[in-house]
C-alpha cells in the first residue's frame, strides 16, 4: 500500500472504531441499571461487544499509523473535533426503548454493512468484519424481539417506542451517507457502498415496524456531521467521562 | 400438637442431622427444618443481594476505566458478579420464595447485603484493591461454601468460584501496575489499601462467640468454617501478595507468628462495623436508592413484556 492509501485506510478504520466505542460507552452505561438482572446481563455483553470491535479497528488503525499511536491514544487522548463518530451513537442513552429502538435500527444497518466489509479488498477490516457479524447477528435477533414485544405490549411501551422512533429517525441519514474519503477506498474495492445499504436497510426496518403499532416517521429532518467532527454536544460530555483518568494523569501506563 | 407429631418432628430432625453429619447434600424437595430454609434463605439471599449491589461501585468506573483493556475487563467482571446474583436468585428461589419478594425485602431493609458495598470507590485504584481484597476475601468465603450442605447453593458456589479468581488477579495486576507507575499512583494504590483494607476484615462478619447465627449454621454445615478462621486465611494469603508488590496494609500490629504458623494483625474497629451495617455509611442510601430507581424505571418494560405474552396467548387461542 503507498503512504496515502495507508493514512486513507486508517481514517477509515478510525470511523468504524469510534462508532463501537462511542456506542459501547453508551451501553455500558446501562451496567446495574437494567429493567432486570437478564437484561442488565444481556445489555453488557452487547457494550463488551462493541467495546471489543472498537479495540479491533482502532488497534488496525493504530498499526498503519505507526510511531506512537495506540488503540488507547486513539480513543484516550482526541477530543471532541477529531472523534468521527455517527451522530446517533452519542446521543444520551435515555429509556430503555431510545436504547433499544437506536440498537435495532444500527443492527439492522450492522448486518449489511458488516456483510459488505467481511468482503473487503483489505484482510484485516475483512476480518474484524467476519467476527464483528457474528456478534450482530445475535444483537439484532434480541433487539428486533424487543421492537415486537414493547411495540405490542402495553399503551406505555407503544408510546415510549414512538417517542425514541421519531427521536432517533433524523440521525438515521447519516449511516448511509459517502464521503470523499470512503467514496475513493470503496473504488478500491476496500471501503462500503453505505448509499447502497439504504434501500434494504428502509425494508427491514418497515417490515418489523410494521408487525407493531408505531408508525416509522416518513422522514423530514435529518442532522449530519460525526464525520467531520461536527457533533452533538453530548460527546463532549461523553469524552470528559471516558477520558478523565488519562487527562488528570498523563503519561502513565495503566 | 399432638404427641404424635412431635415424635414425628424430633425423628425427622433427628434424621435430617443424620443425613447432614453424613455429608449428603439436601435437596429442595427434601425435607428440612424451617429454620434451616430460613437461615439458608437468609443468607443465601444475603449473598445475591451483595453480588448485585456490589455491581454499583465497580460499575461506577466502567465508564472511566483508563484503557480500553482495563474496561473490557472491568465490564466482564461486573456481568459476571450480575450472572452470580443470578445464580443464587435461582438457587434462592428452591427454597419456594420468589425473585419479585427478595428484591422488595431489599428494598425495604429486611435483607441485607455485604457491608462493604456501603463504602465508595473514588479513584482508580480502588477498582484494584476492589479486586484484589474485597473478591479476594470473597473467594476465600465462597470456597468454602462449596461444601455447604444444601445442594442448589453448593452447585451455584462451586460455578462462581470458578470465575471468581480471575476478579481477584485483575484487581490485583491494576494494583501491580499502579505500584510499578509514577509516584501519584503509588499514592493513590496505598490510599485505596487504607480504605478497603479493614473493611475487607469485616467482611467475615463478627468474632465466632459474638455471631448471632453461626453455632446453628456450622452444625448444619450451612457454613463450614468460622468467621475467624476465614477471615486468618485471607490475611494469611493477602499479606504475602502485598509484600510481593510493595504496598503496605494499614496495621501496626499485623506481624507474622512463628507459634501459630499465622500472622497476627490487629482488632477490627466494631464500632465501626456496626455503624455502617445499620445505616450510617457513606453509601448506604445511594446504594438502596440505585437499585430502587433501576427497578421502578424497569417496570414498565417487565409490564409490556407480561402483557405482550398475555396478548400472544390469546391470539393463539384464537387462531386455535
Ligand atoms: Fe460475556
Ligand atoms: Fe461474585
Ligand atoms: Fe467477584
Amino acid at each position: 500500500m503507498d503512504n496515502d492509501l495507508t493514512q486513507a485506510t486508517a481514517d477509515y478504520a478510525v470511523r468504524l472504531g469510534d462508532d463501537a466505542l462511542i456506542l459501547g460507552h453508551r451501553l455500558s452505561e446501562w451496567c446495574s441499571r437494567g429493567p432486570f438482572m437478564e437484561e442488565d446481563l444481556a445489555l453488557t455483553n452487547v457494550a463488551l461487544d462493541y467495546i471489543g470491535r472498537a479495540r479491533m479497528f482502532l488497534g488496525y488503525a493504530a498499526q498503519l499509523r505507526g510511531g506512537e499511536c495506540t488503540e488507547d491514544t486513539l480513543a484516550y487522548q482526541r477530543d471532541c473535533r477529531e472523534f468521527t463518530n455517527l451522530l446517533i451513537n452519542e446521543l444520551p442513552r435515555g429509556d430503555f426503548a431510545f436504547t433499544m429502538v437506536r440498537q435495532y435500527l444500527l443492527d439492522e444497518h450492522s448486518l449489511l454493512f458488516l456483510d459488505q466489509l467481511g468482503r473487503s479488498s483489505d484482510s484485516e477490516l475483512a476480518a474484524i468484519a467476519g467476527k464483528a457479524i457474528k456478534e450482530s447477528r445475535y444483537h439484532q435477533r434480541r433487539s428486533r424481539e424487543w421492537m415486537l414485544r414493547l411495540g405490542d405490549g402495553t399503551e406505555e411501551s407503544q408510546r415510549r417506542l414512538q417517542n425514541a422512533l421519531d427521536d432517533l429517525w433524523g440521525y438515521t441519514p447519516e449511516l448511509f451517507l459517502m464521503d470523499e474519503l470512503e467514496t475513493a477506498l470503496y473504488e478500491l474495492g476496500i471501503a462500503v457502498d453505505r448509499a447502497a445499504l439504504q434501500a434494504p436497510w428502509q425494508a427491514a426496518v418497515h417490515s418489523v415496524f410494521s408487525e407493531t403499532a408505531v408508525t416509522v416517521p416518513s422522514g423530514g429532518w435529518e442532522v449530519v456531521g460525526g464525520r467531520t467532527g461536527y457533533h452533538t454536544e453530548h460527546l463532549g460530555h461523553l469524552l470528559s467521562d471516558l477520558q478523565f483518568v488519562q487527562r488528570a494523569y498523563p503519561g502513565c501506563q495503566w | 400438637m399432638t404427641n404424635d407429631s412431635l415424635q414425628t418432628e424430633a425423628q425427622l430432625n433427628a434424621d435430617f442431622q443424620a443425613r447432614i453429619d453424613a455429608e449428603e447434600k439436601i435437596e429442595p424437595r427434601d425435607w428440612m427444618p424451617q429454620k434451616y430454609r430460613q437461615n439458608l434463605i437468609r443468607q443465601i439471599s444475603q449473598h445475591a443481594h451483595s453480588e448485585v449491589i456490589g455491581m454499583q461501585p465497580e460499575g461506577n468506573w466502567i465508564t472511566r476505566a483508563p484503557t480500553l483493556h482495563r474496561k473490557a475487563v472491568l465490564l466482564a467482571k461486573v456481568q459476571d458478579e450480575c450472572g452470580h446474583g443470578l445464580y443464587l436468585y435461582s438457587a434462592a428461589e428452591t427454597l419456594g420464595i420468589s425473585r419479585e419478594e427478595l428484591i422488595q425485602a431489599l428494598h425495604s431493609g429486611a435483607a441485607k447485603y455485604a457491608s462493604i458495598f456501603n463504602y465508595p470507590s473514588l479513584t482508580w485504584a480502588d477498582i484494584g484493591a476492589i479486586g484484589w481484597l474485597v473478591d479476594g476475601a470473597a473467594i476465600v468465603n465462597q470456597v468454602s461454601l462449596q461444601r455447604t450442605s444444601y445442594g442448589p447453593y453448593a452447585r451455584g458456589m462451586v460455578r462462581i468460584c470458578k470465575e471468581e479468581s480471575f476478579h481477584q488477579r485483575q484487581g490485583y495486576h491494576i494494583m501491580m501496575t499502579l505500584m510499578q507507575g509514577s509516584a501519584a499512583q503509588r499514592e493513590m494504590a496505598q490510599d485505596a489499601v487504607n480504605r478497603f483494607w479493614w473493611p475487607s476484615l469485616m467482611m467475615f462478619g463478627p468474632h465466632d462467640a459474638e455471631s448471632a447465627h453461626s453455632a446453628q449454621s456450622m452444625t448444619w454445615k450451612i457454613k463450614r468454617q468460622s468467621n475467624d478462621e476465614l477471615r486468618q486465611k485471607f490475611v494469611d494469603q493477602t499479606v504475602e501478595q502485598a509484600e510481593v508488590i510493595g504496598i503496605s496494609l494499614p496495621d501496626p500490629d499485623l506481624k507474622w507468628n512463628e507459634e501459630r504458623g499465622h500472622y497476627d494483625f490487629g482488632e477490627i474497629d466494631w464500632k465501626e462495623f456496626n455503624r455502617v451495617i445499620n445505616g450510617s455509611g457513606p453509601c448506604n442510601r445511594q446504594r438502596l436508592e440505585h437499585h430502587i430507581s433501576a427497578h421502578e424505571e424497569g417496570a414498565w418494560v417487565r409490564d409490556a413484556i407480561a402483557a405482550h405474552e398475555a396478548k400472544k396467548q390469546q391470539r393463539a387461542n384464537r387462531a386455535a
